[in-house]
């Protein structure tokens, strides 16, 4: 019996990863990320894209936990529960490295000048790698990276570079942001660290950086389970402001409930911070919000609800494009088999929307005038026509919820199951 | 220390002896740290040292010795009057154990008048929550007198002394700070030693400037630990480090 509990535990952490979305800086391509699958659309071709590997290398075989673009966009990466660290080549689409991790992977992000790729265990520990390919554009398989730095004993949520590239930021369940000074000489590891942003009062989910358009200042935004965002100076560890969005969406649009208290679970901003989106774990729309890089504030802009089976999972703002895209989806949705489905819907004109210079809706696309049309929609959410799908869908926004909760929440055992736990403990099992 | 006083240290160290498991206990309150069962600043800001020192509550004073791991409180008593203007905190993971340091310090000053008003204990897991206690380069001195050997290989990240945690302790320590280790465990002195050595961000200390501290004869026979070591004749292994600045 006691087995029993501890299996289908295990289950149900490893049950219904959250569709992620990432766009290419400039808008080239946009990335989805569902179950083991990456799904990649090339928004200049118009074109679906097909990855291609070394023959030898293992491909993703488990739920994906963290994708991102390099600073310029030539690079790409994808990692999850498969320990696989995979970097792709966005010009051709081709594997240049995979590294195996020992734990699985929660968070990986590339160095600014595109040389390494670092990512975050389920032990606390970043490692990085160099990113090389060598003479022949042959790819090395199979390398070990070098451990970076660690939190101690904490899942890693975010990582992300400075846009100057002087720090890198972590952010774990134990409510804490390290900022750490990214070395010239990476062997010896990043052991300086610049700041602690502590002040969340719950897991911190998301981070997000942004600059003055001439790079003199950047500061950081963390969204976190205590339903703030929050903007820091990362250099001094400072908090400057705090958006409690439970309270502020509760002023602005009364009507609309954003529930108990709801954890910020994604986040995504235009490079300035003019606008910062975030997703709130179980509602049915997005907030939007601005910074004021000057002021150092920042606020709640909009809140946008749309059609009550919508719960984002991901987002992503494009800067050149002016557009929102969200995306909805989780895997292992089992029973009702939609687990190959994501959902996506794009708002275009985002700072004009939010300006009120179009009235108070939102200009959610038609799936034809989306960027890539049908064809990206079949590509990435897997199916055009999803509307026909609604029950599907209401699975999948249930799926979505458990998704959210069992990755962020921190497990609570009752007193009973904590001793159980302590018993089973591996470690505890050979001393008797 | 009166007779009395070593009478209560006996009694509460043979409650120390017995499992771990009697220290758990569920707490009826909930708190900000769903998965820890004591409260914990969620900042270095948020803390209300006046209740810890409430002689030095107009003095603007910031603490700057921490005693990780502090176990009975054996080393804060000796220090304090050595450094009676510095403010002193010990970090203890079980319960009872840093109930009996508070007590123990609120027995001292009430009967030593104006003494031990600079040293109080918090219980908290200090290779978890060490940055909410404590700012960058506030501190002066660490100290990690005899901590648990966690003997097995696959444990050794649960060493409190470990390269991870020394990026944070170089984080809180000031620079020319220093770091106190002793144990009567070779092997983990020697793996101390090791991962100070190692770290860029701290240097070793000759024999010679430790024979001229005062702070480092203490850490022997100050605490609990070190008197059961020293009564059982064992050897003891130190590594005393200090924190330099980081070069590129
Ligand atoms: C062997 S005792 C030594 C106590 C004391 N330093 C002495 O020399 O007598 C180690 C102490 O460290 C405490 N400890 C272990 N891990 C800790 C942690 N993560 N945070 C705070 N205290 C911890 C234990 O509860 C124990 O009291």
């Amino acid at each position: 019996m006691e087995e029993e509990i501890l299996t289908e535990e295990t289950r149900r952490e490893a049950d219904a990863a959250p569709a992620l979305i990432s766009i290419h800086p400039l808008q080239k391509s946009i990335a989805l990320a569902l179950g083991s699958e990456v799904r990649i659309f090339d928004l200049e071709k118009e074109n679906a894209v097909t990855l291609t590997d070394e023959a030898c290398s293992p491909s993703h075989s488990d739920a994906i936990r963290a994708i991102c673009f390099g600073a310029n966009g030539s690079l790409f990466a994808s990692a999850g529960d498969d320990k696989l660290v995979k970097v792709w080549r966005t010009d051709t689409w081709h594997c240049i490295k995979t590294v195996h991790s020992d734990k699985r992977v929660s968070a990986v992000a590339i160095s600014l000048d595109g040389l390494f790729v670092t990512f975050a265990d389920k032990f606390g520990i970043v490692w990085i790698e160099r990113l090389e390919e060598d003479g022949q554009g042959q790819i090395s398989v199979g390398t070990k990276a070098v451990p970076l730095l660690g939190h101690y004993c904490s899942i890693i949520t975010s990582l992300k570079f400075s846009p100057d590239g002087r720090f890198i930021a972590t952010a774990d369940r134990d409510f804490k942001i390290r900022i750490t000074v990214f070395p010239k000489c990476l062997p010896k590891g990043a052991h300086e660290i610049q700041s602690f942003c502590l002040g969340h009062t719950d897991f911190v989910s998301c981070l997000a950086f942004i600059h003055l358009p001439d790079f003199r200042q950047s500061l950081l935004l963390s969204g976190s389970g205590d339903a703030t965002v929050r903007l820091w100076d990362h250099v001094s560890g400072c908090l400057l402001d705090t958006c409690d969005i439970g309270k502020q969406a509760g002023l602005l649009k009364s009507n609309e409930i954003i529930k108990d208290f709801p954890a910020v679970t994604d986040i995504n901003a235009f490079p300035d911070g003019s606008l910062v989106a975030v997703v709130i774990q179980g509602f049915h729309g997005v907030v939007i919000l601005k910074c004021d890089v000057s002021s150092r504030s920042i606020f709640v802009a909009k809140i946008v609800s749309m059609e009550e089976n919508f719960t984002p999972t991901s987002l992503v703002l494009s800067s050149s494009a002016n557009m929102l895209w969200m995306v909805m989806g989780a895997t292992n949705v089992s029973k009702s088999g939609s687990s190959e489905l994501a959902r996506l819907l794009v708002i275009s004109n985002v700072d004009k929307y939010v300006s009120n210079e179009q009235g108070d809706c939102p200009v959610i696309l038609e799936d034809k005038n989306i960027p890539g049309g049908e064809k990206l929609l079949l590509k990435l959410q897997g199916s055009v026509h999803l509307a026909k799908q609604d029950a599907a869908f209401t699975a999948a926004a249930a799926a979505v919820k458990v998704a959210m909760q069992n990755l962020l929440a921190k497990k609570q055992y009752s007193v009973e199951k904590r001793d159980l736990r302590k018993r089973n403990r591996n470690d505890r099992k050979f001393k008797k | 220390m009166s007779k009395n006083d070593n009478k209560i240290t006996e009694g509460k160290r043979q409650s120390a002896c017995l499992p771990r498991k009697r220290f758990y206990r569920a707490r009826a309150h909930s708190n900000p740290l769903s998965d820890s069962h004591f409260p914990i600043p969620f900042s270095p800001a948020d803390t209300d040292y006046s209740q810890h020192y409430p002689n030095f509550v107009h003095s603007n004073l910031k603490i700057q010795f921490a005693d990780i791991g502090c176990g009975f409180g054996g080393l804060l008593i000796k220090l304090s009057p050595l450094f009676p203007n510095t403010l002193m905190l010990g970090m203890e993971l079980r319960d009872k154990v840093s109930e009996y340091v508070k007590e123990r310090i609120l027995a001292l000053r009430s009967s030593n008048l104006g003494q031990y008003e600079n040293i109080s204990v918090v219980r908290t897991n200090s290779m978890k929550y060490l940055p909410n206690y404590f700012g960058k380069a506030q501190l002066s001195k660490m100290f990690f007198l005899f901590p648990d050997p966690h003997f097995k290989e696959k444990n050794h990240r649960r060493r409190v002394i470990s390269i991870p945690l020394l990026d944070e302790y170089a984080y809180v320590l000031d620079v020319g700070g220093i770091i106190y280790t002793i144990t009567d465990v070779e092997e983990l002195g020697d793996w101390m030693k090791h991962c100070l050595e190692t770290h860029p961000l701290f240097a070793t200390i000759t024999d010679e400037e430790l024979s001229v501290d005062p702070v480092f004869e203490l850490l022997a026979c100050a605490t609990e630990e070190g008197q059961k070591v020293a009564r059982n004749g064992g050897q003891t292994f130190h590594a005393v480090y200090r924190r330099i600045a980081f070069v590129e």
